[in-house]
């Protein structure tokens, strides 16, 4: 798969990114120069299985990495170039992160959890709580303000962490086995929540290993042994929105 | 993260750790309470010590008959040759910047008034005496110059005469009958209370040195004209050691010590003999710091071991912290003002337990204390101090986590 540059359309730009790794006296090759455009407003699943290189494929696309050689631009910055502080912001600004134990603050309200991001922001709303309910009435929470973590069921804290991940208005939406945590009804319900958030133009990367949540997106991305192997575009959904 | 933003994050994070926050604070509370009784015991030590200086004159030097010596060996202070007049007379015209002298003479005795008898001293002195001793009369006058040459039988007497012998009426033209013989009361001092030993300065009877060396002292005197002590008051910013070395000169010619020889009599400081007095009460002092400081020790490091336990069971809140935007200076302030804010509500704890034993300490153990505003300053930069020292290691640590990896941990 060649790079396809000069297109201004890409929103993530890699070029023979590699990552390694030093175990003792070995170099692990955990990305071995992988090239790859994501372009604004796709919907894209990265699968592989472990020790493929995605979970350091996604924690270089979210920022909280650094390639040990080629070039990958998020939003038209390298950030093999930037400073840890730079990184910071852009995670803060450009980047929203769903996790699959959701990482909520325990203890403390749903509406505080999203709140967090704010908190961080150069430039934060002149009222953080009516910005934190706008996201949680979003993803269907808006009832659920003042609940802990410990009074949400799994889905619904879920739900708390995308919003806390939307807050700041991210240009990507990065999820690592964003369903892993959760039984198969609910997991629908989620992915139908990233569909909507993709189709209102938010660009969407999910990390899974699970075919039936890859299904969701429109391009899965195959890595084995640090190489992407496939890459494919379905030109149709396999899943019937409804 | 603005820094109100951190102290509402610190709060709530030490709320839900409500029981170990305050376990973890107690070594502050005590050490900042211990500042705290330290400092009002010494500011008050020292209050009180510099009260008594001024009360008996800052510039005031004391000469007394000292201990002569005969080969080599001390023969005690009485066996040197009294002070007299004549010395007194010498040391007015000879020594410079002095204000006034007084010679003192003192008896043990009985004084009778009506039916009471109460046994005190009396001091026979020149009419300098309320200059010298920065004493004066309360109530009637003090007896002149003249009065003292003439041998007048008047006696001026303390607050606490006044109220034994006297049964608190008003004393003045009323006799007092002293070894027998009639004083008429002309005057009473003001009251001084106790002195730093514990005795009552105001168990005393003063009358002209003349009337007493002459009636009652008795003594088989070898100088006709005795005094026992010597009190010169210099005038204000007076170079003392200056002063004392003027007085020596002159008291070795009177007594006609040859160079070399030994010294017959001592020139005391009374200043310097309180202030020397006091490093006692200093050391308990330096003790109290010692105390203080090592609670503060082990407080601070109290504060660093649950604020490492903290950030270790955190580590997953820090690396989504970071994920989500954080700095590194973010996290280190979140921990830092953490630690202090801990460290601050044991110093404010500790602050209202120091004030209080030190209101229970000079009721209950009668000692002079001074609890002045600085005081608060001192709890709060000493617990913030503590604080910022003993949680940036922590603070630091957390920091430096690398997120990827403080996402992952379990």
């Amino acid at each position: 798969m060649n790079p396809e540059h000069g297109s201004s359309e890409a929103l993530v730009r890699g070029d023979n990114v590699r990552k390694t790794y030093r175990m003792g006296a070995e170099d692990i090759h955990a990305l071995d120069g992988v090239s790859f455009k994501i372009a604004r407003g796709e919907f894209l699943s990265i699968m592989g299985p472990s020790g493929s290189g995605k979970s350091t494929l996604m924690n270089l696309l979210g920022a909280l990495d650094r390639p040990s050689a080629g070039r990958l631009e998020i939003d038209n910055a390298p950030i093999g170039d930037m400073t840890p502080d730079q990184l910071a912001a852009l995670r803060n600004r450009t980047i929203g992160f769903v996790f699959q134990q959701f990482n909520l603050l325990a203890r403390t309200s749903a509406l505080e959890n999203v709140k967090l991001p704010m908190l961080y922001a150069h430039k934060r709303p002149s009222d953080l709580n009516k910005a934190a309910q706008e996201v949680l009435d979003l993803v269907g929470l808006g009832d659920r303000l003042d609940h802990h973590p410990a009074q949400l069921s799994g889905g619904q804290q879920q739900r708390v962490a995308i919003a806390r991940a939307l807050v700041n208005r991210p240009q990507i939406l990065l999820a690592d086995e964003p369903t892993g945590a959760l039984d198969t009804q609910t997991s629908e319900e989620i992915m139908q929540l990233f569909t909507n958030l993709n189709q209102s133009g938010v660009t969407v990367i999910i990390v899974t290993h699970e075919q039936e949540i890859a299904d969701w997106t429109n391009r899965v991305m195959r890595l084995r042994d640090g190489k992407i192997v496939t890459d494919e575009r379905l030109k149709e959904r396999l899943h019937v929105v409804s | 993260m603005s820094f109100l933003d951190a102290i509402i994050a610190a709060l709530k994070s030490l709320r839900q750790n409500m029981l170990r926050s305050i376990l973890t604070t107690l070594g502050i509370m005590i050490g900042i309470a211990s500042v705290i009784v330290m400092s009002s015991i010494n500011a008050g030590a020292q209050q009180k010590v510099e009260e008594q200086i001024a009360s008996l004159g800052s510039t005031m030097l004391s000469v007394s008959p000292g201990a002569s010596r005969r080969g080599g060996r001390s023969s005690g202070a009485n066996s040197a040759p009294q002070l007299s007049e004549r010395n007194l007379d010498a040391i007015k015209q000879a020594v410079p910047n002095v204000v006034d002298a007084i010679g003192e003479v003192r008896v043990s005795t009985t004084a009778v008034a009506g039916g009471a008898d109460w046994p005190t001293t009396i001091t026979g002195v020149h009419a300098g005496f309320p200059v010298v001793r920065n004493w004066p009369v309360a109530t009637g006058r003090f007896f002149s110059e003249q009065e003292v040459s003439s041998g007048r039988r008047y006696a001026v007497v303390g607050e606490t005469i006044v109220k034994e012998v006297f049964e608190g009426t008003n004393p003045i033209g009323g006799q007092l009958r002293i070894g027998n013989v009639p004083f008429e009361v002309i005057g009473v001092l003001a009251a001084k209370g106790q002195n730093q030993f514990g005795r009552d300065e105001d168990d005393l009877i003063v009358a002209p040195a003349s009337a007493v060396r002459a009636r009652l002292a008795g003594r088989d005197a070898t100088v006709p004209d005795q005094l026992d002590s010597i009190r010169v008051l210099f005038a204000d910013n007076t170079d003392l050691v200056r002063a004392e070395s003027d007085l020596m000169d002159i008291m070795r010619t009177q007594r006609r010590i040859r160079p070399g020889q030994a010294d017959n009599f001592r020139v005391f400081n009374i200043a310097e003999f309180i202030r020397a007095r006091n490093e006692t009460a200093q050391t308990f002092g330096v003790l109290l710091a010692a105390t203080a400081a090592i609670s503060l020790l082990v407080g601070g490091i109290g504060i660093m071991n649950i604020m490492l336990v903290s950030v270790t069971e955190r580590t997953r809140e820090i690396g989504l912290r970071l994920a989500i935007g954080a700095r590194k200076n973010d996290i280190l302030i979140q921990f830092l003002v953490e630690a202090v804010t801990l460290c601050l509500i044991g110093g404010i704890i500790g602050l209202g337990l120091g004030l209080a034993s030190t209101t229970v300490v000079a009721k209950v153990a009668g000692w002079d204390v001074l609890i002045n505003a600085n005081l608060v300053l001192i709890a709060i930069l000493a617990s913030a101090a503590v604080g910022v020292f003993f949680g940036f290691f922590p603070a630091r640590r957390a920091a430096k986590l690398n997120p990827i990896d403080a996402l992952r941990y379990e």
